[in-house]
């Protein structure tokens, strides 16, 4: 089955490549769009969604140039399973758990996805390793075309495209952009961060949206308006910033390696030896631990991982996963030795530099 | 998790959910994360109740459809306001405001007014600037005909009216038929 290959890949987002990818780990774009003929979902008879559903699926199939997108019946899968996608970050966690028809249609390197009946009809999606909203836009814009020449959109001359919530509608376009800061959580800036964001209408989540913590210092960054603004403008608005933060989480790396250059290294290497050596571990000591050995990579203080090989550590270490490349279902505790055991697997103590190149 | 009360202190800073001022400031600490959060009352009480929720900011139009209630209207205004219901869809604005979603692309027109201010709150905009699809603005008057049509199928159906429902269905298959989306 195709969820079973997926498991043993690695996702576009989380290559650890393109521009800046040592504290940006992707860039998100998400389109909210509706069928004109049909009601929003919350009015939507359990036929409607179907119907959706099944047109969604034929006019894009059928179609020569969407044939690389695979479609996935959500509401036919296990609860595993969904929450397999909601890890990869290919739906979320309200389309996983929700009720009726629905799916979602990806591509091989799960760049696009595009989930169908969720809040709103259509929820396109593009991923893209590194800060890249430039490409993601043109990639979506792109595919949003096709989509429209198939489907007839609820569009308005004044307020753009119409979505379920008033909050999306306009360009019905979300841009976030994931961010790794773990120096301005040390040194307790990123607070301060949070609110100048805050002040130029950005919002700022956890890993896998509102409301979830952020796991692993990673925080997205995304515009919170979407009427009044072209998508260009959006992009900038999101785009311009980041470069800051950027700049922000560089500095309190290169204060962390030049005023507490001890603590740093003892906290990464300590990190780094917990991961390898312990007998059972949690999902959040695990993306805390994982977050400080990321960020001990950039700055050179551990030589024998990669970036890209974190990254995957990230996500193959969620619940979902363990036990989707354990091919078994398991329990809390289960999971806590399954993913020790994960770890010192993929990180070997072969003799190779710890984290004290001093 | 510690939330505090200082509203003396920041008079200036918004709520993160919504434009509201902000006089909680949460600090929520599990494991060795720390997530700061700026709020106002509502906002925070919903947070410490529930752990906050879920993806594309549904607290953001929970707390806004009830900030609809203190637009300048009487109560009676506002009841009547609630009762208002959508003739595609059928939803009323009691019901927009409860679950901040709206019910069909027709509400946009039909409480085009009632929703102008929550727009401007929202998004500081009411004009959309953006993309437009690419074969133009196609006839949405006989899209919404559609949505009316199979809700009025259903509850023929309901009523075991077969023949009314016949006589429908050949006027949305004819819809249908020449519709943009049928080619």
């Amino acid at each position: 089955m195709i969820l079973d290959e997926m498991a043993n890949r690695c996702g576009e987002w989380l290559k650890g490549c393109g521009p800046e990818s040592d504290i940006v780990m992707s860039s998100r774009i998400r389109l909210a769009r509706n069928l004109a003929d049909y009601p929003f979902i919350r009015r939507c008879t359990d036929i409607d969604r179907a119907n959706i559903e099944s047109t969604v699926r034929e006019r894009l199939t059928n179609k020569a140039e969407l044939k690389d997108l695979t479609f996935i019946d959500v509401a036919d899968l296990q609860t595993l399973d969904r929450q397999f996608l909601v890890e990869r970050q290919l739906i979320s966690r309200e389309h996983a758990n929700s009720d009726g028809a629905r799916a979602v249609a990806i591509d091989q390197q799960e760049r696009l996805s595009l989930m169908v009946n969720e809040e709103d009809h259509l929820r396109i999606q593009v991923m893209k390793s590194g800060l890249d909203l430039v490409g993601a836009w043109g990639q979506i814009n792109d595919l949003d075309d096709r989509i429209e020449s198939q489907l007839t959109y609820a569009f308005h001359p004044k307020l753009g495209y119409l979505t379920a919530c008033p909050t999306n509608v306009g360009t019905g376009m979300r841009v976030s952009v994931l961010v790794h800061l773990p120096a301005l959580v040390i040194t307790q800036q990123i607070e301060k961060v949070f609110r100048s964001l805050q002040k130029i209408n950005l919002v700022v989540r956890g890993l896998y949206g509102e409301g979830t913590q952020a796991m692993g210092d990673f925080y997205q960054v995304s515009n919170q308006i979407t009427l009044g603004k072209s998508e260009n403008d959006l992009i900038d608005q999101v785009g311009d910033v980041i470069p800051v933060v950027i700049d922000y989480e560089r500095k309190a790396r290169d204060f962390l390696i030049n005023e507490k250059q001890n603590d740093l290294f003892e906290q990464v290497s300590r990190a780094y030896g917990t991961l390898q050596n312990a007998q059972q571990i949690s999902s959040e000591e695990t993306m805390f631990l994982l977050s400080r050995v990321r960020m001990g990579i950039n700055l050179g203080l551990i030589g024998d991982l990669e970036i890209p090989e974190v990254n995957q550590l990230f996500i193959r270490t969620q619940p979902a996963h363990l036990q989707k490349l354990r091919d078994s279902e398991l329990d809390t505790d289960e999971r806590n030795v399954e993913r020790a055991n994960y770890l010192h697997s993929q990180l070997k103590l072969d003799g190779g530099a710890e984290a004290s190149n001093n | 998790m510690s939330a505090q009360d200082c509203g003396r202190l920041n008079k200036n800073m918004k709520c993160q959910k919504c434009q509201k001022q902000a006089t909680f400031h949460i600090t929520d600490l599990t494991g060795d994360d720390l997530l700061a959060l700026h709020l106002c009352p509502e906002c925070a009480k919903s947070y410490l109740e529930t752990g906050d929720s879920s993806e594309d900011a549904p607290v953001i139009s929970d707390v806004m459809s009830k900030q609809l209630k203190p637009l300048e209207q009487t109560a009676d205004d506002l009841r009547e306001l609630d009762a208002k219901e959508c003739p595609i869809c059928g939803i009323s604005f009691y019901e927009f405001r409860q679950g901040g979603r709206l019910g069909c692309p027709h509400d946009y027109v039909f409480f085009g007014e009632d929703l102008e201010p929550l727009l401007i709150n929202v998004h500081g905009d009411n004009q959309h600037v953006g993309k437009q699809p690419k074969r133009g603005i196609t006839d949405t008057e006989s899209q919404t005909e559609l949505i009316r049509l199979r809700r009025q199928m259903k509850e023929v159906v309901e009523q075991e009216d077969y023949e009314k429902a016949s006589q429908i269905r050949d006027q949305i298959r004819q819809i249908e038929g020449e519709g943009p989306a049928g080619e």
